[in-house]
């Protein structure tokens, strides 16, 4: 049950495509997408809705429901690939090794059990373990994400929480078996702001002392700034840019990402208007060919009609773009 | 708790009260006894004299203030057909109808949920397909052809089965039961069949429908990214989502199924309340109809209640809102 003893990083994607086959054609929900999270680092995964990120982290789980599949690439967690994995060896993995925390806490929880039934069962399926224990488990679990008396509300049910106890809830369960990696979708986007700064300081002191690797799936630069250590920038179904969360933010090379970050408020820009980015995104059963951003984009040309690859334009830095940002880097 | 008892009885004298009159003044509408009851070679003075026997020579409002009066004291009449106290008519029937809806429910559940619960896990596949197009059979064909089908086959093609009577019965509790005999069983099993028929059709949508919908939770999937069998998400996570709605129609139908179990009793010559009603009906025989429905009401009552507190035991954000009120 221990982490393997394997060297290199926790959790490998490479070039994953997870398609889901419509009436209406592939939708290439995730095309290509590859990064790497290791222990006790925080990787962001930014994109609007639809870019393919939270499909992403349910192809590492193994539950992309049909239509959809993994239709190629690898998914290494401890060098063992999961994208060819067994259903039974993904079962035993999911909750185990790699945990899960979703969007909307008011619909995670199962209404009709009680919080101790749906955190003793997450540890029974996994080791042999009697009630009492796992009960105990449960109870030091829901202390350590910062529910008061926990004893008592492991006998309540999900509808006398609120909405940010129950995703400290989903948190804990997340936590339970202590997981090499935890993909959280989104967990703070349904929460008020001072609930989510707790949520977001208690992920991160978590991830640097127990030495989990996280995956913070969102669509929140703000969050990511402050948390993350890694940043990828998700469109269509594509990593457009990659790189040291710092630096992304600071110096984005690719268009897409300067029009993100363009767009949130800022204190610098006070009284001056948002830069939007024009247009919307594409449709993924029709994506412009070559560089799927190019229709929107202010510097495309000709060129962006084939698609442009990965490069590696600055030491660390990774974007998908023939005309990056890189003047303001020279500046 | 307490609260809210004392007012769902409250609810209920009141419901009661209003259906006693409803009924009394419907059955009053319906025609007069007396032309069915004495022979028409009786003169006018045995008319008049059984006229008054009966109390029907009073106006309407007086009669059924009599009849109030009596009812209060647990005394809804005697029969005029049969010349013995309507409940007690009534009460001696009623084990063989319960017996038949008991087991009527029983046949549509044990073999709804299942078949349900398949059809809606699978709902693309032959067999899903096949138990929704069976379900529409069941809606649709009515009770009395499948009933004369079922006799017909089973008892006189094959001869398996018997297709009249209750067979041998048990004393029990002093009720005459047949489900404690094998010879009750055979006599039981066609008819509880047949009426089970088109609860199980819904019971099987039922379930489909709350299957399908549940499957899509995202409480389902988190249950299934804790690496839970699918066994223990579909019996334990939704099947229990799923009961909530089953348990509360499925309760109201139980009292349908007593009460209405009327066309399959005439069919199989089962001798419970539903034939009697329909014999009274056809007699007008006043006092038994109205302690019949004022009974069938009382049951409905009874039921829903007990389906209230059923409700709050699966789903417990009903219990917390209970307690407030």
């Amino acid at each position: 049950m221990t982490a393997s003893a394997a060297t290199g990083p926790t959790l490998v994607v490479d070039d994953l495509r997870t398609h889901f086959h419509t009436r209406a054609g592939v939708l290439k929900a995730v095309d290509g997408v590859s990064f790497t999270v290791d222990k006790g680092r925080i990787l962001g995964l930014v994109g609007e809705s639809g870019s393919g990120k939270s499909v992403t982290g349910f192809s590492i789980l193994g539950l992309v429901d049909p239509p959809g599949r993994i239709a190629g690439g690898r998914i290494l967690f401890n060098g063992e690939d999961l994208a060819t994995a067994s259903e039974q060896r993904l079962r035993d993995l999911r909750g185990n090794r790699i945990a899960m925390i979703f969007q909307d806490p008011m619909m995670t929880l199962n209404p009709v059990l009680r919080i101790d039934t749906q955190m003793i069962e997450a540890l029974q399926a996994h080791q042999k373990m009697d009630r009492k224990t796992a009960f105990a488990r449960a109870r030091d679990a829901l202390g350590q994400v910062g529910i008061p008396s926990p004893e008592e509300r492991l006998r309540s049910y999900p509808h006398q929480f609120s909405g940010g106890m129950r995703q400290r809830v989903a948190i804990a369960i997340a936590l339970l078996n202590r997981p090499d990696v935890i993909i959280a979708d989104e967990p703070t986007t349904a929460l008020d702001v001072t609930i989510q700064a707790q949520i977001l300081f208690e992920a991160q002191k978590l991830c640097r002392e127990v030495g989990t690797a996280l995956i913070w799936i969102t669509h929140d630069l703000s969050v990511v700034a402050g948390l993350a250590d890694e940043i990828c920038v998700m469109y269509a179904g594509r990593v457009v840019e990659q790189g040291p969360v710092v630096d992304v933010l600071d110096q984005p090379l690719h268009p897409y990402t300067h029009g993100l970050i363009g767009s949130v408020p800022s204190r610098n820009r006070r009284g001056r208007p948002l830069t939007q980015i024009p247009g919307m995104a594409p449709s993924p059963l029709s994506l412009p060919a070559g560089c799927s951003f190019r229709t929107r984009c202010p510097r495309a040309d000709a060129a962006c009609a084939l698609p442009p690859p990965m490069a590696e334009l600055l030491p660390g830095r990774h974007a998908r773009c023939i005309h990056p940002h890189l003047e303001a880097v020279a500046a | 708790m307490t609260v809210f008892l004392i007012r769902r009885l409250m609810q209920a004298v009141v419901v009661l009260f209003a259906m006693s009159l409803i009924v009394f003044v419907g059955v009053y509408a319906i025609g007069n006894p007396i032309d069915i009851l004495i022979s028409p070679e009786a003169d006018q003075l045995e008319r008049e004299r059984a006229i008054h026997a009966l109390g029907l020579d009073l106006p309407l409002w007086e009669q059924y203030f009599v009849f109030l009066q009596r009812a209060l004291t647990g005394d809804l009449g005697r029969s005029f057909a049969f010349g013995a106290p309507a409940l007690q008519i009534i009460v001696e029937r009623m084990p063989a109808t319960l017996e038949l809806a008991v087991a009527a429910m029983g046949i549509s559940i044990l073999v709804g949920i299942p078949l349900g619960m398949w059809a809606g896990f699978r709902p693309e596949s032959f067999g899903g397909r096949a138990i929704m197009a069976g379900s529409i059979l069941g809606f649709s064909l009515p009770t009395f052809w499948v009933g004369l089908m079922l006799i017909m086959v089973f008892a006189v093609h094959l001869g398996w089965l018997p297709s009249t009577g209750r067979g041998e019965t048990v004393e029990v509790l002093g009720l005459q039961l047949s489900i404690f005999t094998w010879n009750g069983w055979t006599h039981l099993l066609l008819p509880a069949f047949n009426l089970a028929l088109f609860k199980m059709a819904l019971v099987i949508r039922l379930t489909r429908a709350g299957m399908r919908e549940n499957l899509l939770m995202d409480y389902v999937k988190f249950a299934r990214a804790k690496g839970l069998s699918p066994g223990r998400v579909i019996f334990v996570h939704v099947l229990k989502n799923i009961m909530i709605p089953v348990v509360t129609i499925l309760g109201l139908e139980l009292g349908s199924v007593i009460a209405f179990a009327v066309v399959t009793e005439t069919i199989f010559s089962w001798p419970g309340m539903g034939k009697l009603i329909i014999d009274s009906i056809n007699q007008l025989d006043r006092p038994v109809i109205v302690a019949y429905l004022l009974i069938t009401v009382s049951m409905f009552i009874f039921i829903n209640f007990v389906v209230d507190i059923l409700y709050s035991v699966l789903d417990p954000r009903v219990r917390l809102k209970e307690m407030k009120s």
